[in-house]
């Protein structure tokens, strides 16, 4: 069982098609695959559904995809920070399905534990809700939302041993976690692969048993908004 | 009346001792310079951490620990991160005692319109669906009145809806305004304003 790849290219080697749906990690710049979506520019293929929280920003992140017209559909809760997508969006270009944050969330989380769908409040008597199936449960209504199973999932963690185990740092945690689970196929990238034995098996964030293919590389690790105090 | 600032300190009175919190992006983050001394209160981001600190001080910004709002900050001694997953697992399971949030509209039976304007802002509604669907209570802080001086506090909303009946109470420049049954009743005025003139800037019901 051998789950490192010299790159992001090998990695992604056999997986790509036109028209297969992706889950990605990562929450406006932070913790996002960005090796993994560099490949998956230089690979070309394109007809692409991607569920993510945010599109990344213009030339950066997910922000790449856009550029070179890649994306078909994109599922995500918030893509305010891009002008391209917009243009793209307004042109009808793109097409975009917006998710409640924590819908998507769950979506995926879902996807990945073979729940394929649940009843959830969020989103009752909105847009979100239209089309959607309502149950009342306890005087309360609810609509249900689907798992999503995506055909490869890209996710950024810290650092991994070779089975898989990984941990994130900080808030770079966020979608990585329930993204890495849905995917049929799913890749990670980290910061630095160390030796199985030292990472603290009390404190694993993602168990091996959902990472196939993993990379270690240089992040540029870009801050959206930075923003200080002074003394 | 109240500047951003002040409305702020007037939202921060609504925090109690031992409350986890979410503030959203805009005036409700300033909220977070005025908790009252005395009380601990722990704010929820939701892209994955309890107990959020303030901005870092130069040369201290850590790309990989950032806010709702994609703003660098800090952890406490409290701090705890984990997964979107179960950032809104605790969202929706009613664990988040109050939402301090912006708005476009509400209505006065507690519908809450702030994530689209057909045509013009199609940005997305981010985490606030889950948030005002499944948090206590929901405190709206924004201005009475649009830019172009029309008033956001309405009989029913014209933008699509972010909830349905789920603020609980409306901090504005002019005052405070709890959603009552049969529509809004005002609370409290800001300084040198009166209920007739925040009446004038009203479209929803008031009542008694």
């Amino acid at each position: 069982m051998q789950k490192i790849y010299p790159d992001a290219d090998a990695a992604l080697e056999g997986l790509l098609h036109d028209g297969m749906t992706i889950a990605s990690g990562g929450f406006g710049l932070c913790g996002i695959p960005e090796l993994l979506i560099d490949a998956l520019v230089k690979d070309g293929a394109k007809d692409l559904t991607i569920a993510s929280n945010n599109c990344g920003v213009d030339g950066f992140g997910l922000g790449k995809l856009l550029d070179t017209h890649q994306i078909k559909k994109m599922m995500s809760s918030y893509v305010g920070e891009n002008d391209e997508f917009m243009r793209q969006y307004l042109a009808e270009e793109l097409i975009i399905e917006f998710n409640p944050q924590g819908t998507l969330a769950e979506r995926m989380r879902a996807g990945g534990a073979g729940i394929p769908g649940f009843y959830t409040k969020t989103g009752v008597g909105t847009i979100v809700a239209e089309g959607k199936e309502h149950k009342d449960f306890d005087g309360e209504t609810y609509i249900l939302e689907r798992g999503i199973v995506a055909d490869i999932a890209i996710v950024k963690a810290w650092k991994a041993d070779a089975t898989g185990n990984c941990i994130f740092r900080k808030t770079a945690r966020n979608f990585n976690v329930p993204a890495a689970t849905c995917g049929k196929v799913c890749l990670v990238e980290v910061e630095e692969i160390v030796e199985t034995g030292s990472l603290d098996p009390d404190a694993i964030h993602l168990p091996g048993i959902y990472v196939h293919r993993l990379i270690q590389g240089e992040h540029e690790k870009r801050i959206e908004q930075r923003t200080v105090r002074t003394a | 009346m109240w500047d951003r600032n002040q409305m702020a300190a007037r939202a921060a009175q609504e925090l109690q001792d031992g409350m986890y919190v979410n503030l959203g992006i805009g005036i409700p983050t300033l909220v977070a310079n005025y908790i009252p001394d005395g009380i601990t209160v722990t704010l929820q981001s939701e892209n994955g951490m309890l107990g959020m600190g303030p901005f870092p001080f130069e040369g201290e910004e850590d790309p990989d620990l950032i806010n709702a709002g994609k703003q660098t900050i800090t952890e406490l001694p409290h701090t705890a991160y984990f997964d979107s997953a179960q950032s809104f697992a605790m969202i929706r399971g009613g664990k988040i005692a109050m939402a301090i949030l912006g708005a476009m509209e509400v209505a006065e039976n507690g519908d809450l319109a702030n994530w689209m304007i057909p045509g013009k802002l199609i940005k997305g509604m981010g985490g606030a669906m889950d948030l005002v669907a499944g948090v206590g209570r929901v405190v709206v802080v924004m201005d009475h009145t649009n830019k172009k001086g029309e008033t956001k506090l309405l009989k029913a909303c014209t933008l699509p809806l972010t909830g349905t009946g789920v603020v609980d109470r409306i901090i504005t420049n002019l005052g405070v305004l709890d959603v009552v049954e049969g529509g809004l009743r005002i609370v409290e005025c800001a300084p040198d304003v009166t209920p007739d003139q925040i009446a004038a800037s009203t479209d929803a019901t008031l009542v008694q």
